[in-house]
């Protein structure tokens, strides 16, 4: 009997703390700011920091707070600035080039293995952990996380990070999950 | 009213639970860096520590009590206060975004502190009343807050002085708390509970 009550008791307690709780959080929500998430959409998630904010996030609160003007992403380029002025309906303008040139070219960076000497610098300043490798083992980019951002370029103390062409199109520049080349089927058949 | 009075000078200097007791060590060496986080510390867990004293009487009371099983009173507690610090942060995220940003990023770590639930757990043991348990809350976070902020004022000073390099760091910060206990005991025998 004893035992009983116990348990009711306890599922009387967690019961109600249960129902508050789910009660003050659907009373006491908190609704981000639509825009800052609309614009963060657009911006190209790259996390590289040229901007001279921490990271896309920060970036896109600033500039739903009218702190920053639209034209200090390089990765995103001519063609963000103009998805963010038509967002925002403001002016379209040039890119600044205090912050950085936009790139030619699509590129991803790759490690010459044979020259890494594993020692984690890359790994510490990737912002979107695309390089895997431990301490005194050889490091490797996965391209497929791989922005571009490149600011594992003047960590690496051996120069063994080199800019490749993207074989895909990188992260920056796609809005979807890239589409295998082949099906399933046929890579299965390929000989190996 | 000396009688609460007593209770709270108690909590907070006599068995002051970070130097005298020895709870709440975690965010008293974790928070420490800084002036201004130990002072953002201090509010949140007066906070907490108040209001969940309070809950956690009414529950004992109420609950625990009536059903004769007060043997459940830790996992009632661990609860109480979960819930506590979880419904503050939410309501002070909505109401109050300056006192938000003052308290929100150390609302979750005072959930799992030890000194919160000490204070919930002594409540019941000295068998205090709903107006004691809160001023005893009160006097426990006061000391807390009071050793917390003289600590990270200590410690940033620290960071100018020539230390030894093998006292760098933790090792200094122990000492001095160490010797700040010392000073604590002065206040042993100053009112007896």
């Amino acid at each position: 009997m004893n035992y009983l009550l116990a348990l009711l008791g306890m599922l009387l307690l967690a019961g109600l703390f249960g129902i508050l709780i789910v009660w003050v959080a659907r009373k006491f929500k908190v609704e981000g700011n639509p825009v800052v998430e609309q614009i963060n959409q657009v911006l190209p998630q790259t996390q590289c920091g040229q901007c001279g904010y921490p990271g896309c996030k920060p970036y896109a609160e600033a500039i739903a707070k009218g702190e920053a003007p639209i034209n200090q992403c390089p990765p995103g380029g001519q063609d963000g600035i103009g998805k963010l002025a038509a967002l925002l309906d403001v002016e379209e303008l040039e890119l600044n080039p205090d912050n950085g040139v936009e790139d030619e070219v699509d590129t991803i960076v790759e490690i010459v293995e044979a020259d890494c000497i594993g020692c984690t610098k890359c790994i510490q300043v990737c912002p979107v952990d695309a390089i895997v490798g431990a301490a005194k083992h050889m490091h490797t980019i996965i391209g497929d996380e791989c922005t571009g951002c490149d600011l594992c370029i003047p960590a690496c103390p051996v120069d063994c990070i080199i800019q490749i062409p993207a074989p895909l199109p990188s992260r920056i520049h796609r809005q979807e999950k890239p589409r295998l080349m082949i099906t399933i089927e046929e890579a299965q058949k390929w000989p190996s | 009213m000396t009688g609460l009075f007593v209770i709270f000078v108690s909590a907070a200097f006599v068995n002051n639970f970070v130097l005298v007791r020895f709870l709440g060590l975690c965010p008293f060496m974790g928070v420490s860096n800084q002036y201004k986080s130990a002072l953002g510390m201090s509010y949140a867990t007066a906070f907490v520590l108040t209001l969940s004293s309070i809950v956690s009487y009414l529950v004992n009371e109420y609950l625990l009590l009536p059903l004769d099983i007060e043997y459940l009173k830790t996992l009632s507690f661990i609860l109480v206060i979960a819930v506590t610090v979880q419904m503050t942060e939410m309501i002070l995220h909505k109401s109050s975004p300056l006192l938000y940003q003052v308290l929100g990023l150390f609302l979750p770590l005072i959930t799992t502190n030890c000194a919160v639930l000490g204070v919930a757990l002594l409540n019941v043991q000295q068998q205090n009343s709903l107006l004691e348990s809160a001023f005893f809350g009160f006097g426990a976070a006061f000391g807390f807050g009071l050793v917390l902020v003289l600590f990270s004022a200590i410690r940033e000073r620290l960071e100018m002085a020539n230390i030894p390099s093998s006292f760098q760091g933790i090792p200094i910060a122990l000492i001095t708390a160490g010797i700040m206990a010392l000073a604590f005991m002065g206040f042993g025998g100053m009112v007896s509970t």
